[in-house]
């Protein structure tokens, strides 16, 4: 756990730089987290992305994982790798201020 | 009278239409059972079938027979289910009508979800041992293979116990040094998780076991596509991974009605349903367990013996007018086969994660450690699960919440790493 600033928030992060706190998110925080992955600026199909990550959060409890946000968010796999080269659901749900996808158990 | 329907006749299907029919006499309730086919497969079985250790016929059994009397039984497709007017209806046109529903049917292989895994080479050099027919032709190929690359490739989660792929890597280790030729050999395990297995602990452990093997474990790597002709494996983000022999397990998806009936299941055709008491999120009178349910537990026979003694509590509760019970709390246990006879324990439910220790107390079987005992465990559970386990009795010394006794809780977070 580490204790942090972004967009001039104090913010918790967990051990993979996920934010404890979902409800601390604001898009400010969003492009700041972005930009600590090498994400920088991020596009209209980026926050299509983020958004359909926190609307799935809130509604379900847990992101979705790649091959469900393939079939649903509109964006397909191969995009949704352009966009978010190192994983699109780890990477996307970091962003999105979620915890990471537990669709792996 | 109760008109109780149960889709699918496997683990959880059959279990709980037995413990159902316990419960209720026969002028009280009918029981009806329904899945596409006569094969109760003991699946924890497919395991051991690539390595000649067991065949396909001397693990699957009539599905009508495992059930007591008075459960009708029917081989039938189910084409949908129609929520509103509480109907099955089956592909034949016929239909069923319910007062409560059971969702028991599984998971299914979808291996024609990702690109190329069907074509060239499928059944040649790229296998998979989750369905028997897989398996048989697996412990062909395997009794051929005189060295080279062989490849275990976990597609995504989730899957049908989730450490199957790992046990199958330990025991291919086994096999070729049992044959002399494991020199000539290559073993990778590839998967889509960011270490061997989800819980950290358990993780730490079999990523040491997979190590000391000379196993190679590859991460994050999500498959998008399967050269057989090529032979190699390449992830969405365009690493490949060259293999002579591949042993791929297929993403699952629910049963296919379950997508035909709109409102039951989610993207992926599997029931969301309670954690704690297990009604679906559909109707308050369908309740879903195994592997065909969405909640965040592995998908393992063990996971559905416990939910069924819960959801037989839980139908009986909804019948008679009363608040369910949501006492299911995650338990699953896992026997992991790691070759040269012997075997490894875990056991851990929603909250807590697979723990070193002894089950079910502190004098019992050791956790998360190697052992003759846990073999010998893992071989005596196929005898449990036809002559205890289906036709609803209680296994001693097993209960449906996980004990707690007998492991050791680590007290800080950093001892936690140190276990």
């Amino acid at each position: 756990m580490t204790l942090t600033t972004l967009a001039g928030v104090d913010v918790k992060l967990n051990d993979e730089g996920f934010l404890v706190d979902p409800d601390q998110w604001t898009e400010e925080i969003a492009v700041e987290l972005a930009r600590r992955e090498g994400i920088d600026p991020l596009t209209d199909q980026h926050w299509q992305v983020v958004r359909f990550m926190r609307s799935e959060y809130f509604a379900k409890g847990t992101g979705p994982t790649v091959r469900v946000l393939g079939k649903t968010s509109g964006v397909s796999i191969k995009e949704l790798y352009q966009l978010f080269p190192k994983g699109p659901a780890k990477i996307a749900a970091k962003i999105a201020g979620i915890p990471k996808p537990r669709g792996c158990i | 009278m109760h008109r109780i329907v149960v889709l699918g006749g496997g683990t959880g299907g059959t279990l709980t239409a037995n413990r159902l029919r316990k419960a209720y006499g026969l002028g009280e309730a009918t029981i009806t059972v329904v899945d596409q086919n006569d094969r109760h497969v003991y699946q924890p079985g497919l395991l051991f079938v690539p390595f000649g250790l067991t065949h396909p016929e001397d693990i699957i059994r009539p599905r009508g027979r495992q059930l007591h009397p008075g459960i009708d039984y029917r081989t039938a497709v189910v084409d949908h289910v129609d929520l509103e007017t509480q109907t099955v209806h089956l592909a034949d046109t016929s239909e069923l009508a319910y007062d409560v529903l059971v969702v028991a049917t599984g998971a299914v292989l979808a291996p024609e979800e990702t690109e190329g895994l069907t074509g060239p080479g499928w059944m040649e050099k790229v296998f998979t041992f989750y369905t028997p027919e897989g398996a048989a032709a697996l412990e062909g190929a395997l009794a051929m293979f005189e060295g080279g690359r062989l490849v275990v490739n976990v597609v995504e989660m989730p899957i049908k116990c989730p450490v199957a792929p790992l046990e199958f890597c330990f025991l291919a280790d086994w096999y070729f040094r049992e044959r002399g030729i494991r020199n000539r050999v290559e073993l990778t395990y590839v998967t889509s998780l960011d270490g061997a297995f989800t819980k950290p602990v358990a993780s730490k452990a079999l990523g040491g076991m997979l190590a000391e093997r000379g196993i190679e474990l590859v991460t994050e790597f999500n498959t998008g596509s399967v050269d057989g002709k090529a032979g190699k494996l390449v992830s969405w983000d365009d690493r490949e991974v060259p293999f002579d022999l591949a042993v791929v397990i297929p993403v699952h998806n629910g049963a296919p009605y379950v997508a035909n009936s709109p409102g039951l299941g989610d993207e992926l055709g599997f029931v969301p349903a309670d954690e704690h008491t297990l009604q679906s999120k559909a109707r308050p009178n369908v309740f879903a367990l195994g592997d065909a349910a969405a909640l965040p537990i592995s998908k393992a026979g063990s996971v559905t013996h416990f939910e069924g003694e819960v959801l037989v509590e839980n139908i009986g509760r909804f019948l008679a007018g009363e608040p369910l019970d949501a006492s299911y709390d995650g338990h699953a246990n896992c026997f992991i086969e790691t070759g040269f006879s012997k075997a490894m324990l875990i056991d851990f439910n929603y909250e807590t994660e697979p723990l070193p220790g002894h089950f079910p107390g502190q004098v019992g079987l050791p956790l998360l450690k190697e052992s003759h005992l846990n073999h010998l465990g893992k071989l005596m559970f196929q005898w449990l699960y036809w002559h205890s386990l289906l036709p609803g009795r209680d296994v001693p010394g097993i209960t449906s919440s996980m004990p707690s006794h007998g492991k050791h809780h680590p007290k800080t977070p950093k001892e936690a790493t140190r276990l």
